[in-house]
């Protein structure tokens, strides 16, 4: 399976800094939400799809990554267009349809540490309310980076209960997820102790984890 | 050098140790034993990831107990399943993981991250997500994360087990050349052939400890 978190490249969209990326963002959004002319709306969707062109994604691959949000938008474009308007329907689709791929190409240019600095920084302020930037940055990258290994997991488990004739089963299946799971959980959290954590420095939470057991 | 003064660990009151006294101060070390025999607790012990419920591990005079971070910095740990060590999803994010609370300048980041690539060959991966790569150089990618942190000495939990034979080949390759002080746990017995010293545990106790000929004879007459 292939997940397209980041490709590589190294485009002007590739070599933009996160936050300004995660900035674009935001206000291309706040601004699609504000303007509802469908001119408008398509000549935005179109610098979306040029913007992807200079990034130089293959559409295959952007379309991949969009299906699924896509089946949803197309569901509700259609409930708009038989209970509201046509041009309501319009409107979602285009706005929606900008906004996508849009957020797609973000993710696609971006690298993770990157992204998780970035997250880091500006939550850096919080730190004085007792947030830790750092250990929600590194929860977050752990997130992302176990989305395919649990996957496979998965993938692996049902199988080995199909060998064994148990695919109907739920608990054949969720029994043994959620079991390799937290050993998983166990051995990760293990791992990065043993690799300097650096997400809680010297706070009593390391030291009570190393005595632990 | 390591160091463990009269050592025995406990899980919830169940002795898994007893009484091992050591002293590590060869370069190459295997450790051998059944199933259960305590090899990862001890394994776990030489770096602090576990605290002996009695006793002292001492790693270049630093004690597990009380210097934990600075132990772990010394001492670096591979463990059997690549898949858990890999924290970021693409492979130099891994590799900068460690040493991020060092905040080195962009440049200097970026070197040790080519020559931590080029020693084993996987500059090409640089930027591929660490799923697409193979058990092996996951394994190769896992070590390369814990030796750019430069450790003193390296403790392998079963580096090989999940792997084929051409991997499994690689991996033993690549500790045949580590400058570092290596201590190895495994059931690979061919592994050990040209180490230093082997150890031997069964049912938590140290029952051989020798060149590896003699060790690993005595362990076989064990198991059979
Ligand atoms: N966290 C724990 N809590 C309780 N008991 C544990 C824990 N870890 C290990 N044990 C027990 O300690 C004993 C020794 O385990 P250990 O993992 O050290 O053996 P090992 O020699 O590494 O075995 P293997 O060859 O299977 O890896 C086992 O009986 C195991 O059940
Ligand atoms: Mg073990």
């Amino acid at each position: 399976m292939t997940l397209g978190l980041h490709l590589p490249g190294d485009s002007v969209i590739h070599r933009l800094p996160v936050g300004w990326k995660i900035g674009c963002l935001l206000l291309a959004s706040t601004g699609l939400f504000l303007v509802s002319d469908p001119a408008w709306l398509a000549l935005a969707l179109a610098g979306v799809a040029i913007l992807v062109i200079v990034a130089r994604i293959p559409p295959s691959v952007m379309a991949r990554q969009m299906a699924p949000a896509l089946v949803i938008l197309a569901i509700l474009v259609a409930v708009q267009a038989i209970f509201a308007s046509g041009r309501e329907a319009l409107e979602l689709g285009l706005r929606f349809g900008a906004l996508l791929p849009l957020a797609c190409l973000v993710t696609f240019t971006s690298r993770v540490s990157d992204m998780i600095e970035f997250i880091e920084r500006i939550t850096a302020p919080l730190a004085r309310i007792g947030f830790d930037p750092a250990a929600v940055a590194l929860a977050l990258t752990l997130a992302i980076r176990f989305i395919p290994v649990l996957f496979q997991l998965m993938t692996e488990i049902r199988d080995a209960q199909r060998a064994r004739g148990l695919e109907r089963s739920p608990l054949a299946f969720f029994a043994p997820l959620l079991i390799r799971t937290l050993k998983m959980a166990h051995e990760v959290s293990e791992a990065i102790e043993a690799r300097g954590d650096p997400a809680p420095p010297d706070g009593p939470a390391g030291r009570s984890r190393a005595n632990r057991k | 050098m390591i160091e463990l003064r009269d050592v025995s660990h406990a899980f919830d009151g169940r002795m898994i140790l007893h009484d091992v006294h050591l002293r590590l101060d060869q370069r190459r070390i295997g450790v051998v034993g059944a199933n259960g025999s305590g090899k990862s607790t001890f394994a776990r012990l030489l770096n602090g990831l576990l605290v002996p419920t009695q006793g002292r591990v001492l790693v270049d005079g630093l004690d597990t107990r009380t210097d934990g971070k600075a132990v772990r910095r010394a001492v670096g740990f591979v463990f059997q399943n690549p898949d858990s060590q890999i924290v970021f999803p693409i492979v130099s994010e891994d590799l900068a993981f460690g040493l991020k609370p060092l905040r080195l300048p962009r440049a200097e980041l970026d070197a040790r991250i080519d020559a931590a690539l080029r020693r084993y060959g996987m500059e090409r991966y640089r930027d591929h997500p660490c799923h697409h790569l193979s058990g092996g150089e996951k394994q190769l990618l896992a070590l390369s994360s814990v030796l750019i942190m430069e450790p003193r000495h390296v403790i392998l939990d079963e580096p090989t087990t999940l792997l084929d034979l051409r991997n499994r080949n690689r991996v033993v390759e690549a500790l045949g050349d580590l400058p570092q002080r290596i201590i190895v746990v495994s059931h690979d017995l061919d592994l050990f052939r040209d180490f230093d010293r082997v150890i031997v545990f069964d049912g938590g106790r140290i029952v051989a400890d020798d060149d590896p000929a003699p060790a690993l004879a005595h362990y076989v007459s064990l198991m059979s």
